[in-house]
């Protein structure tokens, strides 16, 4: 209030004096205050020559004509009278102002000045106008519309001189036509206009002429342009080639995801770029503000991360120092572990070592969790169980933590190893594991080799006596797991304090935990060789852990190179609304530029999601996770449980078994239990055929539905890595080579996918007489010339069969 | 496009706010600065410069203890937003002389009419100083320059140590100077950010330099301006692998792994003789960044060793060798040691008759910090 008496009173006063009340006003402003009651005084002032005034005035009407339409009119007639001024400096800003005002009722009295805008000699006003344009839409789209802006913008966007007006024009024109596209045939038409030949290598041939941000903007355009041959292609890519020497990272990038575009279709061409692009990255993470080279790093992570073995011997750019931020770090050790191969993994493994070390807790265990990540990628593996073995010897909590996880991890996939790991683990005070996850590995390791460890009966015993203090249900559900298997190898020592653990687990106030301990007391009691094949089956190494992103939605990401889903790590829809995608949104229905050729495309996504589902909850949770749910779905319910009869389960366990119980259901219990065996057990070995010579039908059909339901319900029936002939990859170049071998042989492709060097297929065939079904995954790795095939069969017993005459067939591939 | 771009304090309070688009809240400050400030209740982990909070995207970069920050609902080019923020900062201070806390607030103005400019309804116009000129009206209110820490690329180089700047690279490129006559001069740095990692025997395991060449030119008339480097300068390593160092590439030849240019150089007589030709716009601006992992002998080497001294005690000798020739001497040098989060307590020992030299346990980073303040080659300093 007592602003605005000042603001009335000192009106008539010097532009001085009116400087310095406005910039108050300004300054309230900021920081929040709501000054809009001077809105009156502020336009009156406004009726000045002083340029400075008049721009503090325009900010301040921009920021409350919004909410005071009213008020707003009142500025309309300056505005309107500024906006034919003799100086184009004050033309442009009044028109600027008027455009800003986002008042819908006062849109009539922009046309007529926007119209002028864009025809006005000077460039600065059409420049402002050009966006002028863009705000009216958004205020009111049909008067923008109706007015016919958008044909003027296209006409000055080919014909103005100045480039930065070009520029704006493109970016209105952009935005218009894209969210008028949906509803207007016209506006589809447009937008498809801008990508046009000519259209496209008019924006190119003036490129030197924009600013670095208007760059940006064509680059981002001729992103989508599909040229006709690969003529076109070089052109362009020679064109661009020295905005890679740009400093500006986003210039660089955009012209990168150009290169990436143009040539996915051209497999070896797309690895030259990946080699060309590599240098200007790295530069640029390594100049520029950290924030700066940290959105860098995100894409070269994504470039690492599909193609890891061209940066394989560049591994040295990402270590980590030591005054990084922790997000550079971690994309570092990302990039650190998807490099690692033959050659470098001792490097990489003794430079993570020292980051173990650190005193930066975060920074450890990622750097503990990345050791590991390599040793599960098989490389020179020998030494590095050693060196986590030594971790363990650290004692720091949490290096032995994060080692235990990941030396259950090395033990599911490399069982050999066992020896040495459990004369190490064995050694550790469970005492000092406290984190959930540390303690349900060691916990883990306990029951699984409780042959080869002296006092895992008593380790047990000594955790079951703590089971109250014990807050993680996972950590209990291992422990009831560890003491099963305990108990079937080595019975006398378990005997007790699997009664215990049983009492217990019964009384857990945990639904999952209750369920497993009664399932596995009911297992006990209906059978312990049953209960022995349920909880300690022979196990299958792991070969490979999942992956936790589909491809799909790398690629995805890919598509969205040089946007927010780079830095995120997830593809754009996944984060933004559907009308904020904005321009990156129409590249996919422009055509798909994905990889995968094959038809039966459309599977392919359910598929993929599917499988890592599964594989997901296997290297989380442990595979007899999966039994322990059964008990949700039986139909009978979980027998109460009070205070007295706890007393008794701790008895031995013959006693446990003859408590009473609701007899019935011995035999519902069984059958369940078969379909679990059907689940996690590998059938028993049935005596293998003869090699009779399979025949399959060359006809099979199957829809992918049934593939899906049944490649979900059938175990593995055989698993392999097998080596394959170079010929044969190098012939991979294109998938549908590969299709068409199998198919000649009666087996065909339900889905396929991947990009070099990972390709991904599912088969299946059929046998000749009888509809018995071989579903195959199989992961072809072409830059090391292996393929791991998981087989599945509907008849167990042909599968050897099967998989002699699939490895042959695909051995046979590539050959002349 | 972007929809607010906004200064924060350190404190969190709006210096300037702009909103472009209106269509992210106009709490948005707020709710960034709760965010960052609280990213991990352990403090170990900073805040990513990019976050998604609610379907808003949150930019930002950190510039003298100042937060620029960017929001937008799209799906944008995070290195083009960064790289924007980070170039408004620039902007901003080429006109104000230095960029503060104090000399934003003062300046509020000034930096709207920059920023009006600079953005249109969140789509960039032009971050260039020498085009701004024509449209910018106010006269920035000069901050006293005293201690305030220098700001761009180089104050990046130089994290955490003091690099006195020279008065005259913070004066305003629109200022007047006093006497009314405006001095014809040319600033042209080289900041080269050196990398080397020892093993804890002394042999080098990584090392490369990250180098600037920036200018900020006051010169009128924007004449043209030719750098000349050296003659055997090479840029690229070919088929061999970079880090590929029994191939001793013959003496005192240079190889860039790679450079980049500012868009007003000209590279055309750059194949031929090495040199640039640029004529410097206003404010300042990097002319080329540059790439070595060439061998080449680190200035100084560091030789820790430590014994446990007890069972609650560690005695760590630092030892620190000036390895460049006796004709030029080090300024401002300090030596970090990262330390266990349980220290409590440290005793340091200066080698007798040090002179300038310092030393300080950093409590809340867990840092030990020696400081030289002079280091003459040969002299080899330890305590």
């Amino acid at each position: 209030m007592q602003l605005r008496q000042l603001a009335g009173s000192r009106a008539p006063g010097t532009d001085d004096s009116k400087r310095e009340l406005f910039k108050k006003v300004i300054s309230y402003m900021t920081i929040g205050i709501d000054v809009s009651a001077v809105f009156s005084e502020m336009v009156m002032c406004s009726a000045t020559s002083d340029i400075v005034l008049k721009k503090m005035c325009y900010l301040y009407v921009g920021n409350y004509a919004k909410n005071n339409p009213d008020l707003a009119l009142l500025t309309i007639n300056f505005l309107q009278r500024d906006c034919k001024d003799e100086d184009p400096m004050i033309r442009g800003l009044a028109l600027r102002s008027l455009c800003s005002l986002r008042v819908a009722n006062l849109v009539e009295y922009l046309v007529g000045p926007l119209g002028n805008g864009l025809k006005d000699g000077n460039s600065y006003v059409r420049m402002v106008a050009s966006i002028g344009v863009l705000k009216l839409y958004h205020i009111s789209a049909s008067t923008c519309m109706d007015a016919d802006f958008p044909a003027m913008l296209k006409h000055l966007m080919l014909n103005d001189k100045d480039a930065q007006v070009v520029a704006n024009c493109l970016t209105s024109l952009q935005e218009i036509w894209g969210l008028e596209a949906s509803t207007s045939e016209e506006a589809a038409r447009e937008r498809e206009m801008l990508l046009s030949k000519a259209v496209i290598y008019y924006f190119l041939n003036r490129i030197k002429e924009f600013s670095e941000w208007a760059q940006c903007i064509v680059l981002e355009l001729v992103a989508k342009y599909v040229p006709s041959d690969s003529n076109e292609i070089f052109d362009v890519m020679n064109l661009l080639e020295d905005r890679l020497q740009h400093a500006n990272g986003a210039v660089v990038l955009a012209t990168i995801k150009v290169f990436l575009q143009l040539t996915l279709s051209m497999t070896d061409v797309h690895q030259q770029v990946y080699e060309r692009i590599k240098s200007p990255l790295l530069t640029l993470v390594s100049s520029g503000s950290p924030e700066q080279s940290y959105a860098v790093l995100s894409h070269l992570h994504l470039l690492v991360m599909r193609a890891p073995f061209i940066f394989s011997s560049d591994y040295k750019h990402f270590y980590c120092q030591y005054n990084e931020p922790f997000y550079v770090k971690k994309l570092k050790l990302e990039m650190l572990t998807a490099v690692a191969n033959e050659s470098n993994t001792y490097d990489i493994v003794t430079e993570l070592c020292e980051y173990a070390a650190n005193v930066d807790i975060p920074m450890a265990r990622e750097s503990i969790r990345a050791v590991g990540k390599i040793a599960l990628q098989q490389y020179d593996v020998n030494a590095i169980v050693d060196r986590l073995l030594q971790f363990l010897e650290m004692e720091k909590e949490h290096v032995t933590a994060e080692t235990l996880v990941l030396v259950k991890d090395l033990l599911r996939k490399y069982p050999q190893w066992s020896h040495d790991c459990i004369a190490v683990v064995g050694n550790i005070s469970s005492k000092n594991v406290q984190e959930p996850k540390a303690k349900a590995a060691l916990i883990w390791m306990l029951g699984e080799y409780a042959q080869d460890m002296q006092d895992a009966p008593y380790i047990l015993e000594s955790l079951i006596e703590n089971w109250d203090e014990e807050h993680s249900a996972e950590v209990r559900l291992h422990l009831l797991t560890a003491i099963m298997k305990c108990f079937l190898r080595r019975p006398p020592e378990t005997q007790k304090a699997l009664g215990a653990a049983l009492a217990a687990g019964l009384a857990d106030f945990h639904q999952d935990v209750h369920d497993r301990a009664l399932f596995y007391y009911r297992l006990l009691k209906y059978d312990v060789s049953v209960a022995e094949r349920v909880v300690n089956p022979p196990k299958q190494a792991v070969s490979v852990f999942a992956d936790t992103q589909s491809s799909e939605v790398k690629d995805r990401i890919f598509d969205e190179f040089n946007s927010l889903s780079v830095v995120y790590q997830k593809p754009s829809y996944m984060f933004t609304d559907k009308e904020h995608r904005g321009p990156f949104a129409f590249s996919e229905e422009l055509g798909n530029l994905s990889i995968d050729t094959d038809l039966a495309n459309d599977v392919v996504p359910a598929q993929r999601v599917e499988e890592n589902d599964k594989d997901l909850l296997l290297s989380t949770s442990e595979k007899e996770e999966n039994h322990g749910s059964i008990n949700n779905s039986s139909a009978y319910d979980a027998p109460s449980y009070d205070g007295s009869r706890m007393v008794g389960a701790l008895q031995p366990q013959q006693d446990l078994v003859s408590l009473d119980q609701p007899p019935p259901a011995n035999t519902p219990a069984s059958l369940a239990m078969d379909d679990l065996f059907g689940l996690g057990l590998p059938v028993a070995p049935s005596p293998t055929p003869p090699p009779l010579a399979l025949k399959l039908n060359a006809k099979a059909v199957l829809d992918p539905n049934s593939f899906q339901q049944k490649w979900r319900q059938l175990p593995v029936a055989a698993s392999q890595e097998i080596s394959l002939n170079p010929q044969g990859v190098s012939a991979l170049s294109s998938p549908q080579v590969l299709l068409r071998h199998m198919q000649g042989h009666s087996i065909q492709c339900i889905a396929s996918g991947g990009q070099a060097p990972n390709f991904k297929f599912f088969f299946f065939a059929q046998k000749e007489d009888e509809p018995s079904t071989y579903l195959v995954e199989c992961v072809i790795n072409s830059a090391a010339c292996k393929a791991q095939l998981k087989i599945k069969a509907d008849d167990q017993s042909t599968t050897q069969a099967f998989s002699t005459l699939f490895q042959s067939v695909l051995s046979e591939f590539g050959l002349p | 496009m972007i929809s607010q771009f906004f200064v924060l304090s350190q404190r969190g309070d709006n210096i300037v706010f702009r909103d472009y688009r209106g269509d992210v809240q106009k709490g948005s400050a707020e709710v960034f600065f709760r965010k960052v400030k609280f990213w991990k209740e352990d403090d170990k982990e900073e805040a990513p410069p990019v976050f998604n909070l609610d379907g808003v995207n949150y930019f930002h970069v950190k510039v003298v203890g100042l937060l620029f920050v960017a929001t937008t609902r799209n799906n944008l080019s995070p290195s083009l937003v960064l790289e924007l923020l980070q170039r408004i900062a620039r902007v901003i201070k080429d006109y104000l002389g230095v960029l503060s806390e104090g000399s934003l607030r003062k300046n509020f103005v000034l930096v709207y009419e920059l920023l009006d400019e600079v953005m249109d309804f969140g789509y960039v116009q032009t971050t260039s100083t020498e085009v701004l000129k024509s449209y910018i009206f106010n006269e920035p209110i000069v901050v006293d320059t005293d201690r305030l820490p220098s700001l761009g690329p180089a104050a990046l180089f130089v994290q955490g140590a003091k690099r006195m700047p020279g008065t005259a690279v913070t004066k305003s490129v629109v200022a007047h100077e006093p006497g009314g006559r405006k001095r014809e001069e040319i600033f042209v740095d080289i900041i080269e950010k050196i990398s080397v990692t020892f093993s804890s025997s002394g042999y080098i395991l990584t090392s490369e330099i990250d180098g600037t060449i920036q200018m900020k030119s006051y010169l009128t008339g924007n004449p043209e301006i030719r750098l000349a480097l050296n003659d055997d300068l090479s840029i690229g390593r070919g088929g061999r692998s970079i880090y590929d160092y029994s191939g001793s590439s013959g003496s005192g030849s240079v190889i860039l792994d790679d450079c980049n240019f500012h868009e007003s150089v000209h590279l055309d007589s750059f194949d031929v003789d090495r040199t640039l030709t640029l004529a410097p716009s206003d404010g300042e601006f990097p002319v080329m960044n540059y790439r070595i992992t060439q061998e080449f002998k680190p200035p100084f080497r560091i030789n820790s060793l430590i014994e446990e001294a007890g069972p609650l005690k560690a005695e760590v000798i630092l030892k620190n060798y000036a390895e460049f020739p006796s004709s030029i001497t080090a300024n401002t040098i300090v030596v970090e040691m990262p330390l266990p989060t349980y220290t409590t307590r440290v005793n340091y020992e200066l080698e007798p008759g040090a002179v300038g030299q310092m030393t300080d346990f950093k409590e809340s980073n867990r840092r030990l910090e020696w400081s030289l303040k002079k280091v003459i080659s040969l002299a080899a300093a330890h305590w």
